[in-house]
């Protein structure tokens, strides 16, 4: 058991960041380090693509020297699919903080308990 | 003919591009363009239904031409234009009706782009609705995601917000498992096109290779997808949500946000894993018994409720409880009413949340139940709209809610397995107990007249708003009773096209069941 894991260290350490992202999305009370989480956990999911995508003693797949045999290069979906990620890592990064920005500007704190103590005293019917 | 296997595309690409032009429009303009463009939208639809309901097979469009493991496709068959035409008529009939509280919610320089917004989500919905590829369905989702997260905060108050950062952070908790679950997926089987992935599960599962790692990729899919959709321990943040948001984005948020991220788990179980292979997993019962504590439980909560719109909000926790329930029972019957029945609450919730903010408005803009006594008798189309819409949830019989409910007790007396029976049965009776007290204690209390308990002061403003308003038209010409006509007919017409809809589900289902069912034929 813990020698798959040791073998395989890229992926648990990918899959141990992904659980710390996802505890501290869920369990902070802190908006900023709620999505710093969001953030880590993102991250480990693309960890584990980049390194399941990467096959040792191989290159880039990028043609050169006219090798074209398939064997000499790694599989450069993984890599897209991580960059296709990121980009929707960032939007969706980038709403949050506006969001966060609005939260902040109306209750002026970012304990979400708090605001949410804060809310209940409005009183907007509709 | 060939060129209607262009439209699903076409719905895509155009829908993208009406976003970005409603950015250059003016408010109003935006409003109708969006409306127009909807219809067109629509027509596509309709002649991808009937190209492939008539040719009785699908079709797939490939990107670039590039072959099946390599390029990105799109797939159209029955099942899939049936739901698209329904989200789409749905979509025009929200904009429509909620148009009028719109301008009052939204900042008057920021309605142009709500229609941005509207056209994205129309995007991100066809793609998700016509994808056969896995990863495009994770990146349409999370646009989705966006955009629906911009349909709440429209409306510029702080409780809007705090609801919009709440349901934000469990999207994004869902939108993590959903890539997790993914990425797994893609590892293990190599492909992210739905067809080739699943010839290498089936492969697996024929040399009795270990099926755990699936399971375990899928289970975390689910999980994501049904914090997305709002399954019952993860629909604590509907009432929030729908409560807060304006009329037109509760309404496209509760019958086709949520439904959409059904439609797209649905897929990837019959379409990604296998639906042979996804029967004997330990997911499908999993499912049954969240989505039956979910009836139970959503509306045990929509009865402690004392504003109406939370009320209907926890109803949609329980009706999203029976679509999964569906899919728990499982079999052909069973998908056919999951699938049924996502219309049939896409209709009627739609509808609910375009008229409890008409009650309200008789009422001194509060929508709790004390102030809503007797404003059916104040506003008397929104009181019928709610009592048809009440029966239907509450599934008398001629309204559709009566016929997913028969289909869902069909498909579980055809499973063959008493415990399934006992408990579909049990949880539809009490469910339809629960319904109906809580739906039909609104009815009473809207047609009570009087005051009751209600505060005073709510009655007193109405009382003197129209005052002021009369006044107001004897002063001006007819333009004020053209203004009311309008908006009157801006309720009306979606009004009568929903109930229509809902009429037609109920009094003809067969209609509707057999296209489902010729959708999931060939579906695999």
């Amino acid at each position: 058991m813990l020698e798959t894991l040791l073998v395989n260290y890229e992926e648990a350490a990918a899959i141990i960041l992904f659980g710390i992202g996802l505890t501290m999305l869920l369990f902070h009370r802190n908006l900023i380090k709620k999505l710093i989480g969001m953030n880590i956990m993102d991250t480990g999911t693309f960890l584990f693509l980049a390194s399941m995508g990467y096959i040792s003693d191989r290159k880039a797949p990028i043609i050169t020297g006219g090798v074209t045999n398939v064997e000499a290069y790694i599989n450069p979906v993984p890599a897209g699919l991580v960059l296709t990620g990121i980009v929707v890592s960032v939007s969706v990064t980038a709403v949050m903080l506006s969001l966060t920005i609005r939260l902040y500007r109306r209750y002026h704190t970012l304990n979400l308990d708090d605001v949410y103590i804060l809310s209940k005293h409005q009183t907007e019917d509709r | 003919m060939d060129i209607i296997r262009n439209f699903p595309l076409f719905t895509i690409v155009l829908s993208l591009f009406s976003g970005v032009f409603c950015t250059m429009l003016k408010g109003k303009t935006a409003k109708y363009y969006t409306l127009i463009y909807e219809c067109l939208l629509i027509v596509l639809v309709s002649f991808v239904l009937w190209y492939t309901y008539r040719t009785g097979d699908s079709f797939t469009y490939t990107m670039g031409e590039f072959p099946a493991p390599w390029g990105n496709e799109i797939r159209a068959g029955v099942l899939e234009a049936t739901l698209a035409l329904g989200f789409l008529i749905i979509i025009f009939c929200s904009v429509m009706g909620g148009w009028k509280f719109l301008v009052v919610d939204v900042d008057e320089t920021k309605v142009n782009l709500y229609f941005t917004l509207i056209n994205l989500l129309t995007a991100a919905l066809m793609a998700m609705i016509w994808t056969n590829d896995i990863f495009t369905g994770y990146v349409f989702l999370e646009i989705m995601t966006l955009t629906s997260c911009g349909l709440m905060i429209v409306r510029e108050i702080g409780r809007t917000t705090l609801a919009a950062v709440r349901y934000m952070i469990l999207n994004l908790l869902g939108s993590g498992l959903f890539l997790l679950g993914v990425v797994l997926l893609y590892d293990i089987t190599g492909h992210l096109l739905m067809v080739p992935m699943q010839e290498n599960i089936a492969k697996m599962a024929s040399t009795s290779a270990a099926m755990e790692p699936v399971t375990m990729s899928l289970g975390i899919l689910t999980i994501g997808l049904s914090i997305k959709s709002g399954l019952f321990p993860f629909h604590f943040w509907m009432p929030d949500t729908y409560g807060w948001s304006t009329p037109t984005s509760a309404s496209i948020l509760s019958s086709i946000v949520s439904k959409a991220y059904i439609f797209l788990l649905f897929k990837i179980y019959y379409r990604c894993i296998g639906i042979e292979i996804f029967e004997n997993l330990p997911i499908r019962k999993i499912l049954f018994i969240l989505g039956i504590l979910g009836m139970i439980f959503g509306s045990i909560s929509a009865i402690r409720k004392s504003s109406v719109n939370r009320m209907v909000a926890y109803s949609s926790a329980a009706q999203i409880g029976y679509i999964y329930m569906g899919i728990g029972i499982g079999g052909m019957m069973g998908y056919t009413a999951a699938m049924f029945h996502i219309i049939v609450h896409a209709v009627t919730k739609s509808l609910l949340f375009l008229t409890t903010p008409r009650l309200a408005e008789v009422s001194g803009d509060s929508l709790l139940f004390k102030n809503l006594q007797g404003s059916a008798h104040r506003a008397k189309d929104a009181g019928i709209v709610f009592v048809l819409c009440s029966l239907s949830m509450v599934g008398i019989p001629i309204f559709a809610g009566f016929s997913s409910k028969l289909m869902f007790a069909l498909s579980a007396a055809q499973s063959d397995n008493m415990k399934i029976l006992f408990f579909t049965m049990s949880a539809l009776a009490i469910s339809s107990v629960l319904n109906a007290l809580y739906f039909l204690r609104t009815v009473i209390r809207i047609y009570t007249e009087g005051r009751g308990g209600a505060d005073i002061s709510a009655h007193k403003l109405y009382e003197e708003e129209k005052g002021i308003r009369g006044v107001a038209y004897d002063m001006e010409d007819d333009e004020e009773e053209e203004e009311t006509m309008l908006s009157k007919l801006e309720f009306r017409i979606p009004a009568a096209i929903l109930i229509g809809m809902n009429l037609f589900l109920g009094l003809f289902s067969w209609y509707t069941v057999d296209l489902i069912q010729k959708g999931l034929e060939m579906f695999p």
